[in-house]
């Protein structure tokens, strides 16, 4: 079936030959400039659509051009659709603080008409916004005229009926409901429900369930914050719900657990029904275990059996049914555990690097430093390390796998750990969800790649 | 909901510490002329790792919404330290024969010298006694350092100090006692200590040192013999139960080292 046929892409371009290679840098390569670091990648789910959102409030979304015949190479390539401000940067009086428009997260909800609708969040607020094609608008008014005027009423002298004439295509991108004043703290992450109707939101403390449809009221699922802050010794750092049963959803703490709760148990959702945590290794125990078992992103597969967790160093795989150690465990850049103190002093330490599945399950993907970022193919138990870059990757060309030289000699074409670029991160990337192509946000730039076509 | 209090989730203690800090601990090494410094390079690195940690929440404290995350992390692997420091004994060392007139960023730049120059402490469990003498010009050394460093800091200290002077208003008596004896005791200055420094070594090889705290604190480099991270690992894992035996050697030395020390300074 289409699983097969997914892997078998996978292990032919990818793991095997590394065939990677850019679609076309002037389309596929997308360059921001200033401050505006892209803070969230997102496809749809058909994958027709890609949404970003960055530092600075702003979301654009790319659409997939439709294949044509005569330009095959073109086949896939993403283009500018839609660019919106969602959140402005805002003044909490009460509080004499500036609230960030950065965007934390993007989520899409199901295309149910010809309309697009995404939840966009900042630290505070959600805004919940409709994108939609106006190809045609209305001419021939009774009261007013072509530009809006209002016409004399002397002048009209007769009836006639607005007709709809065609136009160049506009994308609209209107705001249908803001969701705020629910959180106190900063929301990391959002997440819709299978059952299209609820989405939750989470905050470092908190967790609270909306109607899509409702925006005055909210209700709080889960909250951890102690009585008295001075006890506090764990935050959630994210929260998603089950892909199929809308009663369930996972939230990770800094602790580097995972609690799955059940709604149907009870409307506050304390006392989770699962507790998934692995053992400490007394081996590798330093001050700074804590620290880099702090989970950073939590995502379940699409069929809603597993799900995976980022740490600072590896990424994880649990089975739902086995909560007392992962499945499978992959070293994202081990090298980097012997530098934890400096990793701490520049607070890199404290990245939050983000997770993804592949349409299929079977590989997953997340970010490391130096514009790396890795794969893993849980079939085969290989990976690869790609870089995305601009100086190394020519339009079309494959992709090399990189390497990382851990002390001793130093191959050509390697790299040695001390002289990765901690300032180049990969933290956020998204994978299309039937298509062996990936967006990977590097600072300012976006980065598309595509399996190559025969 | 939204009105509530955002960040003040430091611990009381950590605030009473950095106060105390500035304010009345300046006379102590001059009734001690004879300070007598014993420490381990994995115990300075440890005390700098504090430091850093500390000046970290003092900023994430400035802030109306720090990044809740990071400081918690922050906040708990202080709490580790500390934790680590009461039960395994080295802080009443520090307690009888030194104190401390700098803030925390002085004595990071202190610390952070030591680990340069102490090329042998890969060899840890032989503590380094120095001298008068020696201390002397070491004192010198430090007085300039607590001098260019306090320049750089003083932009964020009062407006800190402010905050926890309204912090320490809200706290009770009752509470503040436990931790105060905990950090009057290890406020105190780590002692510095290096084996006959010469003032060319100390700064040279700037940009090691951290290199030498991370193979000391993170602890991973597999070398079979005695190492940094065998003690750290006795070190670190001293306060649970099951290795206190093991590490019961290590633990009656150091205890051994204390009492000699408290002869010494008479107290």
């Amino acid at each position: 079936g289409q699983m097969d046929t997914q892997t078998d892409l996978y292990e032919r371009w990818s793991v095997t030959d590394h065939r990677w290679h850019f679609i076309d840098s002037q389309l596929l390569y997308i360059h921001y400039r200033g401050p505006d670091i892209i803070s969230t990648v997102e496809f749809n789910h058909t994958g027709e659509l890609l949404a970003t959102g960055d530092k600075g409030g702003r979301v654009v979304i790319f659409q997939r051009e439709q294949e044509s015949k005569n330009q095959p190479h073109r086949r896939g390539e993403y283009n500018v659709y839609s660019t919106f401000q969602s959140h402005e940067p805002e003044f909490d009086y009460l509080k004499s603080l500036e609230i960030e428009e950065k965007i934390n997260k993007i989520r899409w909800l199901p295309q149910q008409n010809a309309a697009y609708f995404l939840l966009s969040t900042n630290d505070k607020t959600v805004k919940l916004w409709k994108v939609s094609e106006r190809g045609r608008r209305p001419e021939g008014y009774n009261l007013k005229d072509d530009d809006g005027r209002i016409r004399d009423p002397s002048t009209i002298t007769m009836l006639r009926v607005p007709v709809l004439q065609p136009m160049d295509l506009m994308v609209e991108a209107t705001p249908r409901r803001v969701f705020s004043n629910a959180h106190t703290y900063h929301i990391n992450s959002i997440s819709v429900n299978s059952d299209y109707e609820t989405y939750m939101s989470a905050d470092d403390l908190r967790i609270n369930l909306w109607n899509l449809e409702i925006t005055n009221r909210s209700f709080n699922i889960v909250d951890i914050k102690p009585a008295n802050m001075e006890e506090l010794t764990e935050v959630i750092t994210a929260a998603e719900f089950h892909p199929n049963q809308c009663n369930t959803f996972v939230y990770s703490s800094s602790k580097g657990t995972i609690r799955l709760c059940d709604m149907r148990a009870a409307a506050l959702c304390d006392k989770h029904s699962k507790f998934f945590e692995e053992p400490e290794d007394p081996s590798n125990r330093s001050f700074f275990s804590e620290i880099i078992s702090s989970i950073s992103d939590v995502k379940f597969s699409h069929s809603g059996r597993y799900m995976m967790t980022r740490d600072y160093l590896t990424v994880k795989v649990w089975d739902l049914n086995m909560e007392s150690r992962p499945l499978e465990t992959y070293q994202v850049h081990d090298y980097l555990r012997s530098k934890l103190c400096s990793l701490y002093e520049n607070d890199c330490i404290f990245d939050k690097f983000e997770c993804v599945w592949n349409g299929s399950d079977s590989v997953i993907m997340t970010g490391s430093y130096n514009n790396f970022f890795r794969m893993f193919d849980r079939n085969t138990k290989r990976d690869v390390t790609l870089e995305a870059s601009r100086e190394n990757s020519k339009p079309r060309a494959i992709l090399k796998p990189r390497k990382v030289c851990v002390g001793g000699k130093r191959r050509k074409d390697e790299i040695s750990v001390d002289s990765l670029d901690f300032s180049k991160k990969i933290l956020h990337s998204a994978w299309h969800p039937s298509e062996n192509i990936i967006a990977v946000a590097a600072t300012n730039n976006l980065y598309i790649f595509q399996d190559k076509v025969n | 909901q939204c009105e509530e209090e955002w960040a003040n989730f430091t611990p009381n203690w950590l605030l009473v510490r950095t106060k105390r800090k500035f304010s009345d601990n300046e006379d102590i090494v001059e009734e001690n002329p004879v300070s007598i410094k014993v420490m381990s390079s994995y115990n300075l690195q440890r005390q700098s790792l504090l430091d850093m940690s500390l000046i970290k929440l003092q900023l994430c404290h400035m802030l109306a919404e720090p990044n809740l995350c990071r400081s918690v992390l922050i906040a708990n692997t202080v709490r580790q330290i500390q934790e680590e420091m009461t039960l395994d004994g080295s802080w009443p060392v520090m307690t009888e024969t030194l104190n401390t007139n700098q803030n925390p960023s002085d004595r990071l730049i202190a610390t952070e010298i030591l680990c340069r120059t102490s090329k042998d402490c890969e060899e840890e469990k032989t503590f380094s006694v120095v001298t008068y003498d020696n201390l002397h010009t070491e004192e010198v050394l430090e007085d300039s350092l607590c001098i260019t460093s306090t320049e750089e800091v003083p932009v964020f200290l009062p407006n800190t100090f402010g905050a926890w002077e309204r912090e320490d208003l809200k706290k009770n008596s009752d509470d503040s006692k436990p931790t105060d004896q905990v950090f009057g005791a290890f406020e105190l200055k780590s002692p510095v200590a290096t084996p006959d420094p010469s003032i060319d070594e100390l700064f040279s090889d700037v940009d090691t040192s951290y290199y030498d705290l991370d193979t000391m604190l993170t602890g991973i480099h597999g070398t079979p013999k005695m190492g940094p991270y065998d003690l750290l690992d006795s070190l670190s894992s001293s306060h649970s139960p099951s290795s206190v035996t093991s590490n019961l050697s290590c633990r009656s030395d150091l205890n051994e080292l204390d009492h000699i020390m408290e002869i010494i300074v008479g107290s």
